[in-house]
């Protein structure tokens, strides 16, 4: 991650700085119109985005806490090791680090169905839920362990049975048939899950963990 | 389609409510302490959120100097050719940039696309899937990862992004295959 960050602010930058310096005509040609000097709007930008990342963090407070309270609830009421239990089959073999009946499996069912019912509010409490419990597993507490990488990108390309804001968006402008596209996502969600399933296997090869410390000597002193 | 759209309506509109009736119930029944319970588990939120903030304001603030610098411009003009070659609308290609960045810069995208060239054009209708298809990776990784103090991600963001072409290339395909 540090070098995608670095990337990404010195590209960004750079980019800025290049458009300033071309003349009017050429920087349009290139950039498409602008109003404002590029410097000038990344100013702006960088302190917006900042100040919008706190207050979207905070804006989950009261939706993590909900769903972190109900899934404590859901988890000593015995419902969270059910659900993980008519789905152990499957995860057994998407997430092999993880031991059958830890409380990470039931987390990430949790997560993947509120995902599948397109309830993105209820999925991300939930994901971070798993998240922590994989973390109790993660012999390296500041290192992604492989469970972690490969539920992220299931994350990341999770299916939607209904994207609901894209239909009520495709119905405020004049979709003739504003849900014909719930097939082709749902089919190309499946694609993208698969190939970032199987990304994310073939990748951890090349990504190798390091060695963890070995254990502190007993003893030692003075012979 | 339109069983099928009630159904989805009423999932969407009236499923938190009873699942949170459900659990609630069903822990009470099973003699959990359901208060007291979800109150120790809700403490947990806050701190999450207050966890999260430094990596989000990491990962929000290079992914918004990107978008404002006009890269993903260039590079929408730079690989346009590249896009028809492989059966992709040209016109979509700043939802494929933007996808994995922003979730409100792709729904603008969507409807500059539906403004542009009408709601049920090829362009228009592939952004749609698209926007469905892939997701905002940036973000998830950065809520997903901070949440516990990763700073080490390995291939975590290959992975997401490798998901994310296949969502955005196949969703023009299938588009293309199922709906023109």
């Amino acid at each position: 991650m540090n070098r995608v960050f670095v990337a990404l602010l010195v590209a960004a930058v750079a980019v800025g700085l290049v458009r300033d310096a071309l003349p009017g005509g050429l920087a349009e040609q290139v950039f498409g119109p602008s109003n404002e000097p590029a410097l000038r709007a990344l100013t702006q930008k960088s302190l917006d985005a900042a100040a919008d990342a706190a207050k979207l963090a905070l804006g989950l407070t009261g939706v993590l806490a909900l769903w972190m309270g109900v899934m404590r609830v859901a988890e000593q009421a015995g419902l969270v090791a059910l659900l993980a239990r008519a789905l152990r089959p499957v995860l057994v073999r998407l997430f092999p680090e993880v031991p059958a009946d830890h409380p990470a499996m039931g987390a990430i069912v949790m997560n993947m169905s509120a995902n599948l019912l397109g309830l993105g509010n209820a999925a991300t409490p939930l994901g971070l839920e798993a998240m922590k419990h994989l973390q109790e597993l993660n012999p390296r507490k500041d290192t992604a362990s492989n469970a972690m990488v490969l539920f992220l990108a299931l994350n990341t390309t999770h299916i939607t049975l209904i994207p609901a804001r894209t239909i009520a968006l495709r119905l405020e402008n004049g979709a003739s048939d504003a849900t014909n596209i719930v097939l082709p996502t749902i089919l190309a969600t499946a694609c993208g899950m698969t190939v970032a399933f199987v990304a994310a296997r073939l990748l951890q090869r090349r990504f190798p963990l390091e060695p963890l410390a070995a254990p502190p000597v007993d003893g030692g002193g003075a012979t | 389609m339109s069983a099928f759209r009630t159904f989805a309506d009423a999932v969407s509109g009236g499923a938190i409510p009873v699942i949170i009736a459900l659990v609630a119930l069903v822990g009470a029944l099973r003699g959990v302490k359901v208060y007291e319970v979800f109150v120790e588990g809700a403490k947990e939120g806050f701190e999450v959120a207050v966890r999260i903030i430094p990596y989000l304001v990491a990962v929000l603030v290079a992914v918004g100097l990107v978008r404002s610098a006009g890269l993903l411009d260039l590079l929408s003009r730079a690989l346009a050719p590249v896009l028809g070659a492989v059966g992709v609308p040209a016109e979509t290609l700043p939802m494929m940039l933007v996808r994995p960045l922003s979730g409100s810069g792709a729904d603008g995208v969507m409807v500059e696309l539906m403004k542009a060239h009408g709601a049920d054009s090829m362009a228009a209708t592939t952004a749609a899937v698209m926007s469905g298809a892939a997701d905002t990776t940036f973000y998830i990784l950065a809520v997903y990862f901070g949440s516990v103090g990763i700073k080490r991600i390995r291939h975590g963001l290959w992975a997401g992004l490798i998901g994310d072409l296949a969502g955005l290339l196949t969703a023009a395909w299938f588009t293309k295959a199922l709906l023109f």
